[in-house]
């Protein structure tokens, strides 16, 4: 099960976990916290196909709306339904039940190139 | 949960079965004399039912709930909140402006067609440009119409490959929404380092791909682009359009004409500038002008006078890229904007842009020590300011502004343009007077005092209404939108 | 005109700002820009303008009105311009600072409540600016919601109406628009079948349609969802009370004119831009929508809602750029669907095709032909003897606004009149227009 300790990152605040060959991906602590409460979660159509740092789903608060960017390329096979019903679900869990979709990842090598938990904080305290 | 405790009751609410307002005669037969069964409806429910005495009590105790213009300083920034002319309310209702039909033949609407061609001709006359368009029914739809405008114009020159319009990060919201509309990719330049378009990102973005660029003059921080001739010879050396974004004219009037700097296409608000009342979001009226190369391809019909002396609107325009709307535009605020330009001339009009500047300059260095001004330069007709962090509390703008309604005083707008941090943006406009700005800075010096001593006062604003701080997430999340 | 200034005023503010003179704060302005020549009229003052605005209003002749085709007269009762026209509605700000707008935010409530009760559909928006453009902002949300590229519109359309959805969906990148013929007045629905092809998206009908006719809208519906595409109904809402509802017959997205609720003419704007839709297109809805919550003590409160599909908050990736709407017309459509009722708005309903119905009895009765067989509601087409165009002019001179020449629409259609009789026709008036009629 992912958590924030085991999952890698992208710059733009996305988690990733990957297991089977299946990516799953969230957003951060640092990002539910900077959205504050969401209200809506646009997710993307199971099928699609994205590419590494494509635009595929965007959160709303009652101020704003988030583009979270898919951090490795592939077919979105899952989407989190739980959250449509429940978008607070993200604020409460960003890294465990309030995950966002699934890809199945068509380049590894892109998984490996994210930023482990470590290097992602350094990018927060900049 | 906490249950919802009613204080105003809906009108559904004081409704009571058997209770009539008005009444018209009763019709001889039912309906099913002249059409079968399967094209009538079943029942009409979930609709009120009150006397008429009710339903004027309901809907006056709801106005009183309202702050508006007619009672209360409305310092928005780019809204140009000025007094509505109760004149112009008479006018509006004459019936011979009121009963006119769009398909009325023309001899019977002389009256309504010439208010309609003069007013092009005036705006064309303030403006320096060639022709003007009253179909938009708002500022959004004339960037759209002017958007579009450009398209038609670009593609009758079979210049396919411009794709692209160029906004800066000042931009209103409605700017790269109605270039997205458009069919066109919005390319954003980020701004110089004194708020004005930074000439050199303009310059990178600039392409044979370029069919627009929009811009905002003077812009949302106040300021005027003391380069603007030399952007637009930028803008047309590449052979695009220049947009400008008219929201903020109310800073130009009768000072200078967009025309003379190089502006192909613009659009006006007549709900702004021209005095025309926001009646609580619409409706508005977005005339947009264009220069002699462009105006061939606005929008259907223009108002046209005939040798004769009558006015037609039925003028061929055959390289006009259609319709933006049914019928001719919102001609009751047109008649409006009409008769407050009437009311100026050659020497007076510059009146207004003056003292517009006068007002939001005097109102910046009375706010200087608690709210200084993001660019500490002189000002247009708004002054875009922001909040000391470090002296404020945890206070934020919005804290501000809601504590402001406790004073008396409408919100300015906050947190727009977007590159300013804690933005409180006001523009005071022309028409209100010295006791009014000074009454409203103490009221803001007030709250910047009370951030530093009594911060808790201030976040948890506003104390006085009818209602405060609106669970507007919970609106969001489980929305409840008709009885 | 209406600045305060005096002299003093003005030296005490540039004293404070430190500016020898007003030119001084200009400084950012192009000198050779400023203080252009303005060629403008004399300055009139509110007497003088009152006189010409009088004036100006006599040049419009009052003729005895049968004209609808998408802008109807209606009677007005007093108490609405005299609630809308209150400096508190009048003069309002949009509501964004909820807390001091709480009076328009609950008009807005009510109205959407009530135009999803006579539309009998879930979501009704703040307003638009017209029938035309909520029409081809729905068209442009069923584009989005299915992802399928074509769009189908009845030839029975406004011709209005036809411009702006082309002027507002052609530059959408792989769109198609295509027309589906009329048979008879009403929409071809063997065409239809086989036009809705797996690559439409949604089928755009008006129904009553611009020629006044019914249209069999259950059936339409069923054909438009067997293709798994959408249904955009333009609906008359003064005919709603009596006839099926956008709801009945399932339409997907159902949008109207609003102006016969509670506006003047007025030449054709401001109009009323009604936008309705099924509860699941919520998020595609354009524009402001307000909505009933707590505030943190409790009370409820209204608010604008769900504001993070619109321009200010999107930007570019907003489903529409609309900011301003039709607000004010919108308070005058609650406050005559409140003064009316249910039942009021039934008795007009019932006049109209009453009073139209009768026309047309006393018309053919006259030995005129009606051009089309079907059921109508508020408007029928007479087939003339000669050019609509020419009918017009002479019936102008009587003092009546004979109806619209469709020969503007079509052709194959000049000598036919469309004629729209309302509720504030008298048995008089229809006297007055057959015998002008006559012999035409």
């Amino acid at each position: 099960m992912h958590n924030a300790e085991n999952s890698k990152y992208a710059k733009t605040h996305e988690w990733a976990y990957l297991e089977n060959g299946v990516v799953t991906v969230g957003i951060s602590e640092y990002a539910q916290q900077e959205i504050g409460d969401i209200v809506f979660v646009d997710l993307p159509k199971t099928g699609t196909q994205v590419t590494a740092g494509q635009n595929c789903c965007v959160i709303e608060s009652v101020k704003s709306a988030s583009e979270i960017y898919a951090p490795v390329s592939g077919e979105i096979v899952e989407v989190n339904e739980a959250v449509n019903a429940d978008p607070a679900l993200v604020n409460r869990a960003a890294h465990g039940d309030g995950w966002l979709f699934k890809i199945k990842a068509s380049k590894p090598e892109e998984y490996e190139a994210l930023l482990d938990l470590k290097a992602y904080k350094e990018t927060l305290d900049k | 949960m906490q249950e919802i405790i009613e204080t105003n009751k809906l009108s559904i609410e004081k409704s009571h079965a058997g209770r009539r307002g008005v009444r018209f005669e009763k019709p001889q037969f039912g309906p099913d004399k002249y059409v079968p069964a399967k094209y009538l409806r079943k029942s009409v429910d979930r609709l009120p039912e009150m006397t008429e005495q009710d339903t004027v009590r309901h809907f006056t105790n709801l106005s009183r709930q309202n702050y508006c213009l007619d009672s209360h300083f409305y310092p928005l920034g780019s809204c140009t909140m000025k007094y509505n002319p109760k004149a112009y309310d008479r006018f509006c209702a004459l019936d011979g402006f009121v009963n006119a039909h769009p398909f009325t033949p023309e001899e019977a609407v002389q009256g309504t067609l010439e208010i309609l061609y003069n007013l092009q001709e005036l705006l064309k006359e303030i403006t320096g440009l060639a022709a003007f368009t009253l179909q938009p029914a708002a500022g959004a739809h004339g960037e759209l119409t002017g958007i579009l405008t450009a398209r038609a114009y670009f593609e009758a020159k079979k210049d396919k490959k411009r794709t692209e319009v160029i906004v800066p990060d000042t931009a209103h919201g409605t700017n790269p929404a109605t270039s997205h509309m458009a069919g066109y990719q919005v390319i954003n330049i980020h701004s110089g380092p004194d708020g004005r378009v930074d000439l050199n990102a303009l310059q990178n973005a600039l392409s044979e791909k370029t069919a627009v660029v929009m811009l905002t003059v003077p812009n949302t921080v106040g300021l005027f682009e003391k380069d603007i001739r030399q952007i637009a010879e930028m803008v047309h050396k590449a052979g695009a359009l220049l947009y400008m974004d008219g929201a903020n004219f109310n800073a130009l009037i009768g000072l200078a004409k967009p025309a003379d700097f190089g502006v192909d296409i613009m659009h006006l608000n007549l709900h702004k500038t021209f005095a025309a009342p926001h009646g609580g979001g619409g409706p508005g009226s977005g005339p947009v002008g264009a220069a002699a190369h462009v105006a061939p391809f606005l929008p259907k019909p223009l108002v046209g006078k005939l040798p004769n002396g009558t006015f037609t609107l039925r003028g061929k325009m055959k390289k006009s890229l259609g319709k933006m709307k049914a019928f001719y535009g919102n001609i009751a605020v047109c008649l409006r904007g009409y008769a407050y330009l009437r009311q100026f001339d050659g020497k007076t009009l510059k009146e207004i842009a003056e003292n517009a500047v006068l007002n939001a300059n005097y109102m910046r260095v009375l706010l200087k020590e608690a709210f200084p001004a993001f660019f500490d330069t002189v000002c247009m007709h708004e002054c875009v300011l922001t909040i000391q962090k470090d002296k404020m509390n945890g206070v934020h703008t919005t804290d501000v502004a809601k504590r402001l309604l406790d004073y008396g005083f409408y919100a300015p707008t906050i947190y727009f343009p977007l590159i300013v941090p804690e933005a409180i943006m006001i523009e005071p406009t022309e028409t209100e007077n010295r006791e009014a700005l000074e009454a409203f800075a103490k009221a803001l010096c007030a709250i910047f005092a009370e951030a530093q001593t009594q911060p808790q006062l201030v976040k948890e604003a506003p104390h006085h209404q009818p209602v405060c701080r609106i669970d507007e997430v919970g609106a969001a999340r489980e929305p409840n939108l008709h009885w | 005109m209406f600045t305060p200034h005096t002299e003093e005023d003005k030296k005490i503010m540039l004293q404070k700002i430190g500016a020898a003179n007003v030119r001084e704060l200009l400084n950012q302005i192009p000198a050779d820009l400023l203080y252009p020549q303005l060629h403008l009229p004399v300055a009139l003052t509110e007497q003088a303008l009152t006189r010409h605005m009088q004036m100006l209003a006599a040049k419009n002749k009052p003729l005895a009105n049968f004209i609808g085709a998408g802008c109807e007269e209606h009677f007005i009762p007093a108490a609405v311009n005299a609630l809308s026209g209150r400096g508190e509605f009048l003069t309002a700000y949009t509501p964004y600072q909820a807390e001091a707008s709480q009076g328009t935010l609950q008009t807005i409530y009510e109205f959407q409540s009530c135009i999803c009760a006579l539309f009998d559909m879930d979501v009704c928006s703040a307003s638009h600016y017209d029938g035309a453009t909520a029409m081809a902002e729905a068209a442009a949300a069923c584009l989005r919601v299915n992802n399928r590229c074509k769009i189908l519109y009845s030839a029975g359309l406004h011709p209005h109406y036809k411009e702006v959805l082309k002027t507002y969906l052609k530059h959408t990148a792989g769109v198609q628009l295509e027309e589906v013929t009329l048979t008879n007045g009403t929409v071809d629905l063997a065409a239809l079948e086989k036009q809705l092809t797996p690559d439409v998206s949604g089928f755009v009908v008006a129904g009553p349609n611009f020629l006044g006719q019914l249209e069999p809208l259950e059936d339409i519906a069923e054909l438009v969802h067997k293709a798994g595409a959408l249904l955009v109904s333009v609906a008359k809402p003064l005919a709603l009370p009596l006839l099926h509802t956008p709801g009945q017959y399932g339409a997907d997205f159902a949008v109207a004119e609003g102006q016969p609720l509670g506006n003047s003419m007025s030449f054709g704007g401001p109009g009323l831009g009604i936008f309705t839709c099924k509860k699941e297109f919520v998020r595609q809805v354009p524009g402001r929508i307000a909505g009933m919550a707590k505030d943190k003590n409790g009370k409820r409160s209204f608010v604008l809602t769900l504001q993070a599909r619109e321009q200010h908050i999107r930007r570019e990736r907003a489903a529409s750029n609309i900011c301003s709407n039709q607000a004010l017309c919108a308070l005058n459509a609650v406050i005559y669907m409140t003064l009316l009722g249910p039942e009021g708005l039934r008795e007009v309903a019932e006049l109209n095709l009453e009073k139209a119905h009768r026309l047309a009895d006393l018309l053919k009765a006259d030995g005129h032909k009606l051009k089309f067989d079907g059921y109508f509601f508020n408007e029928f087409v007479v087939e003339l003897n000669a050019p609509a165009k020419q009918v017009i002019k002479k019936l102008a001179k009587k003092g009546i606004a004979a109806g619209y020449d469709l020969g503007e629409a079509s052709k194959e259609l000049k000598n036919c009149l469309l004629v729209c009789v309302t509720e504030t026709k008298t048995e008089a008036d229809l006297q007055d227009y057959v015998n002008a009629l006559r012999g035409f």
